[in-house]
């Protein structure tokens, strides 16, 4: 067990010591957000100084009058007084978006409208365009019928629907589809790309440790199964490095972010305390709390989702998932020579991983509770993505309970059978490995 | 004392036997040859005896006692597929080679700044492996494998990589180590390096162990009496009830080399004796086999007969 222990230990700090680990420890959550960040802030910058499209107009009907008192941010418009074919030809002639012909129509039932262009035009613009002409043809259907706008506006009406959990001690918890939603499916896919990750970390070591021929050396002073162990349990705990420093980088991050944003909640208790005493400005203290409402809701259903109980099935998850898999990672680096040659393996052992992934759109986040969710949730192999997808919608005790108990006997049997192809595979250079094989060295005796 | 006792040792694979009831004795404080063609099972033995496979039957006893886990701190293994951890530094990696042998980490630095004094290498310790040739990487793969001071170190072609200074100097430390009273086995297909060290060896075809005991009386074994002078002028003739004369070649003008073989119960002295009659005798020696010719006649299978003619025929 000492041993094992020292092999955790090198697993561990050579690859802690490294640089790009803390290269990627400390720029993956700065840099995650910053390019997100910096994607929208120029899709929006973009939107803003795009230069508008020119459209050209022949409005025969004359009901839309579209000039340049109608001009938009992303279109201007120019009316033309000429015949069709002439004004075709005109606007060929030019380099401007768009050519808008617009016949004689009843306005029940327009037909006959034409868009002209020279490129392609996106799906979006000529949606826009649709939808301006709609609007106009809605205000006129409004004259026609003599309604005002300002009695129509007041009909809208918006309704959002607070959702409450009750649960059976009728005991009432307030939640939200949309967060829910998202927790679980950024939980489902970080523990499916870590294990894939550190999986394939696992690999690259073994095939390091048969490529560089130490493996004779090594398991000269410990048996293959302890090597296989420690440095399974040793990337294990880089894994567990990585996420503490993150999560710790993120919620600092995060806190401040939202602080600079004004969404952190004590100062604007204050502020609000402040204004109470104020009586002059009860009005605006009034408007302030219609404003905070929604964030306050937001905030409140983010207070009861339990985190700490979604943060140790995760690690849980994580470090399931990660055992079952490293291992039969652990198997194929053992087998093979390069990490060409462990293509082949690579993908059929990912599947159920891959399954759970897909499952976890198809079925988990749809139908948290359905039948397909229960299994996916269940199985070892599927379950470390299913199981963290589910978590944030509620799973019952019994069903988490067994849930794990079966990814515990999960990973002892992976790392039962990958310990019996690995000490064979380890030792065997020169050999044309395919699953046959491998089978083979499984049933080997020891 | 026996430093390993092998009894009876077999090992079967689905399509083959890898050894078939080997048994090999290997006295203390020797340096012991464990000779074979490619595939015949060495590199097998020697897994076996460092608990990296296990044996189907039979029993291995190391220094009086049956092998169990714990003797792997007794041996010192040098495979022949060998190789370090490239990224890691030269001092870090013997640290942990020698923690893995059960040294304490106090002990093992002390041990190490011995063994690279001893090769006068001691500011390797923050190189890095891949930055080494791949001369310096074997010394570095020397010591770590004698580090721990086993009592038997097992060398699988220790010298594949070395330039003959450096074979040179691994050698004086192997004579080294079993003076301090190592036991050393040694695995080769190189015959000079068994003349020059081994004490005793053993011979593997086939998975089975052909031939085993100490060298000298091995050699005695194959002595087929035959003899050869170096002499001037060509001709001369010998009772042909007494010898039989083989080969007669021309060395340099009338300096020849003639190969004769005596009749049992004719000793050296004899021979010279009558030679001195005939001939201006100027080197006289028994042509002994040597382990090459004795590797390669068992090895193709021919016996002991056909050793011996291959013997006086060469």
């Amino acid at each position: 067990m000492n041993k094992v222990w020292l092999i955790i230990q090198r697993e561990f700090l050579i690859r802690v010591r490294k640089r790009s680990f803390l290269i990627a420890t400390i720029l993956v959550p700065l840099l995650v957000p910053t390019i997100l960040g910096g994607l929208i802030y120029i899709a929006v910058k973009e939107a803003d100084s795009a230069k508008p499209d020119k459209v050209m107009v022949l409005d025969e009907s004359g009901q839309f009058n579209l000039d340049s008192t109608k001009n938009t941010k992303r279109f201007h418009f120019m009316p033309l007084q000429i015949p069709l074919e002439q004004a075709k030809k005109v606007y060929n002639e030019t380099k401007d978006f768009a050519f808008l012909y617009v016949p004689q129509f009843d306005i029940n039932k327009p037909e006959g409208l034409v868009i002209y262009t020279q490129e392609n035009p996106s799906i979006e613009k000529i949606g826009d365009l649709e939808s301006i002409l709609q609007d106009r043809v809605r205000d006129l259907k409004l004259q026609e019928y003599k309604i005002d706008k300002e009695v129509l506006k007041n009909l809208k009406t918006k309704i959002n629907l607070k959702q409450i959990n009750l649960s059976k001690s009728g005991e009432e918890k307030s939640s939200n589809s949309g967060i829910l939603y998202g927790l679980g499916f950024a939980l489902g896919i970080m523990i499916y790309i870590f294990v894939l990750v550190y999986g394939i970390q696992i690999m690259q070591g073994v095939i390091d440790e048969k490529t560089s021929k130490v493996v004779e050396v090594i398991v000269s002073s410990v048996k293959p199964f302890q090597l296989m162990l420690g440095k399974i349990i040793g990337i294990a705990g880089v894994g567990v490095l990585q996420f503490l420093i993150w999560i710790v980088l993120i919620t600092f991050l995060s806190s401040s972010v939202l602080g600079y944003f004004g969404l952190k909640m004590p100062q604007k208790q204050a502020m609000e305390q402040v204004a109470k005493k104020i009586q002059d400005e009860e009005v605006k203290q009034a408007v302030q709390q219609q404003q905070n409402m929604q964030v306050n809701e937001l905030l409140n259903n983010l207070g009861e989702i339990p985190f700490a109980k979604i943060a140790f099935v995760f690690v849980f998850y994580f470090l399931g998932g990660y055992l079952l898999y490293g291992a039969l990672f652990a198997a194929v680096g053992s087998a093979v020579e390069s990490m060409q040659e462990s293509q082949q393996f690579q993908f059929p052992i990912t599947i159920p991983l891959l399954i759970g992934y897909f499952g976890l759109f198809m079925f988990v986040l749809r139908d948290p509770h359905g039948p397909v969710s229960f299994w996916l949730s269940i199985i070892p192999f599927t379950s470390p993505v299913a199981m963290v997808g589910l978590i944030a919608y509620g799973v019952a005790d019994w069903q988490l309970a067994l849930s794990m108990f079966l990814l515990i006997g999960g990973f002892l049997f992976t790392t039962w059978v990958a310990g019996r192809i690995y000490r064979v595979g380890i030792l065997m250079t020169g050999t044309k490995v395919n699953w046959k094989v491998m089978v083979k060295w499984f049933m080997l005796r020891e | 004392m026996e430093a390993l006792v092998v009894k009876e040792v077999s090992k079967h694979y689905a399509e083959h036997t890898a050894l078939d009831k080997v048994s090999i004795t290997i006295p203390e404080k020797t340096i012991f040859g464990l000779l074979g063609p490619n595939g015949a099972g060495k590199t097998t033995l020697i897994r076996i005896i460092n608990q990296i496979i296990n044996k189907d039957e039979g029993e291995i006893i190391i220094f009086g006692e049956k092998l169990k886990p714990g003797h792997v701190e007794n041996i010192g293994y040098l495979p022949e597929e060998r190789g370090l951890y490239k990224k890691m530094k030269v001092g870090d990696q013997l640290l942990y080679l020698a923690q893995l042998k059960g040294l304490s980490r106090k002990d093992a630095l002390a041990k190490i700044k011995i063994w690279l004094e001893k090769f006068e290498i001691k500011d390797w310790w923050h190189k890095k492996v891949e930055d080494l040739s791949k001369g310096m990487a074997q010394k570095v793969q020397f010591i770590s494998t004698v580090l721990h001071e086993p009592k038997l170190i097992i060398l699988d072609e220790p010298f594949s990589g070395f330039d003959p200074v450096n074979a040179q100097l691994i050698t004086e430390k192997i004579l080294e180590l079993k003076d301090q009273g190592s036991t050393i086995i040694f695995s080769t297909h190189r015959m000079e390096t068994v003349e020059s060290l081994c004490d005793h060896i053993a011979l593997i075809n086939k998975s089975k162990k052909i031939l085993e005991g100490p060298k000298k009386q091995i050699k005695d074994q194959y002595r087929s009496n035959t003899f050869i002078v170096e002499h001037r002028g060509n001709h001369f003739s010998l009772p042909s009830e007494k010898y039989v004369l083989k080969k007669q070649v021309i060395i340099e003008g009338d300096l020849f080399s003639t190969t004769i073989q005596a009749k049992e119960g004719i000793n050296g002295n004899q021979v010279i004796r009558d030679l001195i009659d005939i001939t201006d005798v100027y080197s006289f020696q028994e042509r002994l086999p040597t382990m090459s010719d004795i590797f390669i006649s068992l090895v193709k299978g021919e016996g002991d007969e056909a050793l011996k003619k291959h013997l006086q025929e060469a």
